[in-house]
């Protein structure tokens, strides 16, 4: 029960919490999950495993973090799987051709992220299109884009810097890279949702747009900044998930955005609007990644992974829908008390 | 004599072809609470969205401490210490208590960021000043509409208002809670805010105003100090004439229609029982929020019930849907026209027929001029004033397109119609064309069930009226005995021990 | 929608807007077949006009069921995983020597089921139709590939491949067009002479005024996801019978390109408008379209740049010239002296 009042046993009260707390939710099945599959593999515990697992989770908890932001403010952005595939690619090809340094090729990378994002909040904010709409036909303007760029071939390996790839496994402390970057984005940005009034705007324009309007909030600008973050975060995705794989192929990240919004609804973002945390979206992405992980290591076939994560934003939306509806009863009960 | 805390001179304001507003002034002075009162459609809520910064007045001058201001929007007005709480109150329902109240001005750490330990500080210590126990932490869903007002006013006095506005706070309060709410509004006009309440419940006024302004059709008609006026008085301002409303023809009252038995449902109201006959009006009274509308509700399908009876025609029934109320021959006009009665955008035609198409044409395929038929028989026997039936019904006027909801259930031949404030909103011309119409249908024999916060309109229909006061039927008055004052009291939960002919009723 | 019920209406002027938006589709029609015939002789002959049709008829036909969804407003993301269940599961059976006739209707009654999970979810667990068609988006490609794995079904009757891409003798016209000629009759009797269609646009117009009017509206939207999961699973079977192949990814990527020609047909996404023959003219729109750009040697992936410019540009177009009509609205309104008698309710009201 997630009734206002504690009331049942300590076991009924322990399921309250983790009712209320998306966050705690997804600890304890993770926990649960990685004891079982422990069970099962001991493999899965090695650091090599945890290593492979988080690196993933990482990439896709970026651009988790960029998608929660525009499904708080009521939105959705359907096209930064093709960002992440457009900016791992040109990041590739500006260091096969360019004589630029390895940074500057990232930070053109993040640029271009940024742009789409923009591009995407401008016909957004401005023609008030249906976000749904513009970002379907930027996925596929986007991935069109990718394929003039590949001209039919892709980026190997070779092609990069000697030592590239090794990035992604490489480690500070024993923390992988790939960790510290998400965690700091995660990190930096639930600061900005958190502590700045910003942030806070999120959230009043995706709770109630109307009542924002009235408050002097300006919710277009909010939502193109929104766009924009995600772009860029997109971006940053893209570039890390180049130095991941390596070789790139122009339907690189094809089909990822479907796990990109499950990790933000499992996280507890809910689709309406106005709710949920960063925090809640990269730890719905590493609970994926998990799920990848485990169907790997427990030898299970890897065709199961689409279906599953299908039942998994199923299930998780649902029970926002329960919770939501129970909450509601007993708010017309309070109010006629 | 002191300058006036908010000044409004010769203020208008027009919309198309409509002045909302024509030349009005109000004088509000610091510490006082200064009711405005008037019809629908006085022009009360134009007035409070203009000085709101919601509309922009198109004559007039605004004076705030005696400084001319402009309020170009609502957050201008906020940031010139003028705080509306509105009927519904317009909140976060995501965010906490505390984050509604600070969500423009956050209180700030030595970081330039939101320091959350001090706005929950703040936002308690404005609750204890109001005397309200509230967890300034816990989410705004899930709290009553009362607690919702509080939090509104907790708002005002956070930006340290220097004018208050209620604009109908009452409206779906229970009398306990507006004990609560006049204590709190009384404790913040002493600290020298200038309150403004605005109300259409006279009894409200009498007990918390010091002055009333008063409205008519968009005109100013008078200010005085309520130990001055009576209600009788002040209905006399209202209504300005001694309105001529339709009164309901006398007609043979026949068999039972519709049997209501020990009714509840799971919010609204608890063991309801009556009947309606053929013939018959019966008028349901009582405040917004007494659970009139939650009783239509059940009676047409919308809502499910947890306990007792209806029978139709001396049938148990229980509709799950409106389509199955329909087709046993209960329809329902909405309170809202606009959401729940009418498709604005389709035509008159469209929106008649909507209801009965498939029993127009059983074999799905549409007729056009069959639907014309039935249209234009149904909109001239109410007289719709249109351009033709394809007219889409937006560009109507708000009493056309209820002829137009009426029209469309006429069409579907009911047994029981219910009426949801069947005129609000409407102009006095076409309100009184809605009373004949609904003389008329009852007179063809039709049980009708009439809900209405409309005194007068209720007294003047109704062959009995029902008054329910929390949720439960407080009194059954027969037509004969109906006074406003007696119906009013019933309301509050009280009774007249004498049927009094003292009441302020302006209906003949 | 508040803002539709301020601005005054002119029906006349809406109708025409609507005629002129089919005209629009007409005129670049015209433009399209007389660019063809610059670029190649053969552009206007029989085997190329079966050859253009019959490669856009799985997204053709599944237009017709989403322009009723829309309108309704709802979406249905999930189609084009349907297509590659559908595809599955045909070849599952065939290979287990379920003869195909069996086969079919066992297919187009998974649709069907599909196309009810969707429905339940939205209109029972009171769901928002994006999300759970995303969700059903993975779990049907997610059973697909279950099914299937990475084998590919290639083996068929000749005249189940033959109904895929031939045509019916002595004629240009492919077996698939016919299917969606019969597609479009029922769909555009049953959207604009039936009452169940008018019922559809006033659900998409205003969904508590329907229902306080006796429309079962969650009934008919469950059925509309149906009918749309049994006509994606029909579609899965005409592009198994095209290709003769069955794949775990058949239909990948066709979700987008339905929903773009149903708006480039003139739906409007929130719902409550659109037509038919609006969608049937889109369909070739994007037919000709592609057909064009594969004689310019643009290849099939570069297309999809085509497609979503086409859907983005259907929804810019009618959008500017919502503001614009409104910014001219409003400039004559503020022009016209005030007129007229004094004070009637609604204004507050």
């Amino acid at each position: 029960m997630s009734a206002p009042q504690p009331q049942g046993g300590p076991v009924a009260r322990v399921l309250g919490l983790l009712g209320r707390s998306r966050e705690l939710t997804l600890v304890a099945l993770m926990l649960v999950m990685g004891a079982l599959v422990t069970l099962g593999a001991p493999q899965f515990i090695s650091v090599s495993n945890l290593n492979q697992v988080t690196a993933m989770a990482a990439i896709i908890a970026i651009a988790a973090v960029g998608e929660a932001l525009t499904v708080m403010t009521k939105n959705i952005d359907l096209s930064v799987e093709s960002t992440i595939g457009l900016v791992a690619f040109l990041v590739g090809v500006i260091l096969r051709e360019h004589d630029l340094p390895v940074p500057a090729a990232w930070l053109v990378g993040v640029g271009v992220g940024l742009l789409l994002g923009i591009a995407n909040g401008a016909v957004i904010t401005i023609f008030r299109i249906p976000s749904i709409v513009v970002t379907l036909g930027t996925l596929s303007i986007f991935r069109g884009v990718v394929f003039i760029l590949a001209g039919g071939k892709e980026v190997n390996l070779v092609d990069l810097p000697p030592g590239y790839a090794d990035l992604a496994t490489d480690s500070v402390l024993g923390v992988p890279v790939f960790v510290i970057v998400a965690v700091v984005i995660v990190a930096a940005v639930g600061l900005l949702l958190w502590k700045t009034k910003f942030g806070r705007q999120i959230y009043a324009v995706g709770s109630n747009e109307e009542a924002a309007a009235i408050m002097g909030i300006r919710s277009r600008t909010v939502t193109f900044t929104v766009f924009a973050m995600c772009g860029a975060l997109g971006g940053v995705a893209g570039v890390m998930w180049g130095i991941y794989f390596g070789t790139i192929y122009a339907t690189s990240a094809s089909g990822l955005v479907l796990q990109i919004v499950a990790a933000v609804v499992v996280g507890g973002v809910t689709i309406s609007g106005g709710a949920g945390t960063v925090v809640g979206a990269a730890l719905g992405a590493l609970f994926l990644a998990l799920i990848n992980n485990a169907l790997l290591v427990l030898q299970l076939p890897q065709e199961l992974l689409q279906a599953i994560y299908g039942a998994v934003i199923l299930v998780a939306v649902s029970a926002d829908a329960l919770l939501s509806q129970r909450q509601r009863r007993l708010a017309a009960r309070e109010a006629r008390r | 004599m002191t300058t006036a805390r908010l000044q409004l001179t010769g203020i208008s304001k027009r919309f198309a072809a409509t002045a909302a507003l024509a030349d009005v002034s109000l004088e509000l002075l610091a510490g006082e609470i200064h009711a405005l009162v008037g019809e629908n459609g006085a022009g009360k809520s134009t007035l409070v969205k203009v000085i709101a910064g919601v509309h922009q007045p198109d004559a007039g001058e605004i004076r705030l401490d005696g400084e001319l201001i402009t309020v170009p929007n609502p957050a201008a007005a906020r940031e010139r210490g003028i705080a509306v709480v509105h009927q519904e109150p317009r909140l976060f329902p995501d965010l906490s208590v505390a984050e509604n109240i600070f969500l423009i001005a956050p209180p700030t750490d030595r970081f330039h960021t939101i320091s959350w330990g001090e706005m929950r500080r703040r936002a308690a210590e404005l609750f204890e000043q109001l005397d309200v126990r509230i967890d300034v932490a816990a989410p705004v869903r899930g709290l009553s509409m009362a607690d919702q007002q509080l939090i509104e006013i907790a708002k005002a006095l956070a930006i340290e208002a220097r004018v208050l506005i209620l604009d109908e706070p009452t409206a779906s309060l229970s009398s306990h809670e507006v004990e609560r709410l006049f204590t709190i509004v009384r404790r913040t006009s002493e600290r020298g805010v200038a309150v403004l309440f605005v109300s259409h419940r006279l009894d409200e006024v009498f007990e918390l105003c010091d002055r009333a302004t008063v409205f008519r059709d968009g005109r100013y008609v008078t200010t005085a100090p309520t130990s001055e006026l009576t209600t009788a008085s002040l209905v006399r301002f209202m209504v300005g004439r001694e309105v001529s409303l339709f009164p309901k023809e006398a007609t043979t009252v026949g068999a039972p229609i519709l049997e209501v038995r020990n009714l509840s449902d799971a919010s609204g109201f608890r063991d309801v029982s009556f009947t309606v006959r053929a013939g018959e009006i019966l008028g349901l009274a009582g405040l917004v929020g007494a659970g009139r509308t939650e009783i239509a509700r059940v009676l047409f399908g919308i809502e499910p019930r947890t306990a007792g009876e209806v029978l139709l025609d001396g049938r148990p029934v229980e509709f799950r849907s409106p389509s199955e109320a329909l087709r046993a021959g209960v329809a329902y006009v909405p309170e809202d026209r606009h959401q729940d009665g009418l498709v604005l955008d389709f035509s008159i035609t469209n929106n008649i027929t909507l209801p009965i198409l498939g029993r127009l044409f059983p074999r799905l395929f549409l007729r056009a001029r069959t639907e014309v038929e039935v249209a234009t028989q149904f909109s001239e026997r109410l007289r719709v004033r249109m351009t033709g039936v394809d007219q889409a019904v937006k560009a109507l006027s708000g009493g056309n397109q209820q002829k137009v909801v009426i029209a469309k259930w006429l069409a579907a031949r009911p047994r029981v119609l219910i009426l949801d404030e069947p005129t609000r909103g409407v102009d006095i011309g076409a309100k009184v064309e809605v009373h004949r119409i609904v003389s008329e249908l009852a007179a063809s024999g039709l049980a009708i069930i009439m809900i209405s916060s409309d005194l007068p309109e209720v007294l003047a229909m109704s062959d009995r009226i029902l008054v329910l006061h929390e949720g439960r039927i407080s009194e059954e008055i027969p037509r004969a005995d109906a006074t406003e004052e007696r119906v009013m009291f019933a309301a509050t939960g009280q009774r007249v021990q004498a049927p009094a002919g003292t009441g302020a009723s302006s209906v003949h | 929608m508040t803002a539709s019920s301020q601005s005054p209406a002119r029906p006349a002027v809406r109708l025409g807007a609507l005629a002129r938006w089919e005209t629009l589709l007409v005129i670049l029609l015209v433009g399209l077949i007389a660019a063809g015939a610059r670029m190649s002789p053969f552009f206007i002959s029989g085997g190329n006009f079966a050859n253009l049709t019959s490669s856009v008829m799985e997204i053709a036909i599944m237009a017709l069921p989403m322009t009723l969804v829309i309108i309704m407003a709802d979406i249905d993301l999930s189609v084009e995983s349907m297509v590659g269940l559908a595809g599955a599961v045909l070849g599952t059976l065939v290979v287990a020597g379920v003869p195909l006739p069996l086969a079919i209707p066992v297919v187009l009654a998974v649709g069907a089921l599909g196309g009810l999970l969707n429905g339940l979810l939205v209109t029972r667990a009171g769901l928002p139709s994006l999300v759970v068609t995303l969700g059903t988006l993975a779990l049907f490609r997610g059973l697909a590939n279950v099914l299937l794995g990475p084998t590919v079904i290639s083996v068929w009757p000749d005249w189940f491949t033959s109904f895929g891409f031939g045509t019916i003798d002595g004629s240009p016209i492919p077996f698939t067009l016919v299917v969606f000629l019969v597609l479009v009759v029922v769909f555009w009797a049953v959207a604009h002479a039936t009452w169940i269609g008018r019922q559809v646009f006033a659900i998409g117009k205003n969904a508590a005024a329907s229902r306080y009017s006796g429309v079962r509206v969650n009934s008919m939207r469950n059925w509309m996801f149906v009918i749309t999961g049994m006509i994606a699973s029909l579609a899965g079977i005409i592009l198994v019978a095209r290709f003769s192949s069955a794949r775990n990814d058949n239909g990948t990527g066709m979700t987008l390109t339905v929903v773009t020609v149903v708006l480039l047909g003139g739906v409007d996404i929130n719902g409550g408008k659109g037509s038919i023959p609006g969608v049937v003219l889109a369909v070739f729109v994007l037919a000709l379209l592609q057909n064009i750009l594969r004689l310019a040697g643009v290849s099939s992936e570069f297309q999809g740049i085509a497609v979503g410019l086409l859907l983005v540009f259907s929804v810019i177009v009618p959008q500017l010239a919502r503001q614009t009509r409104g910014a001219v609205d409003r400039a004559r309104r503020s022009r016209r002296p005030p007129a007229g008698p004094i004070a009637s309710g609604e204004v507050t009201a």
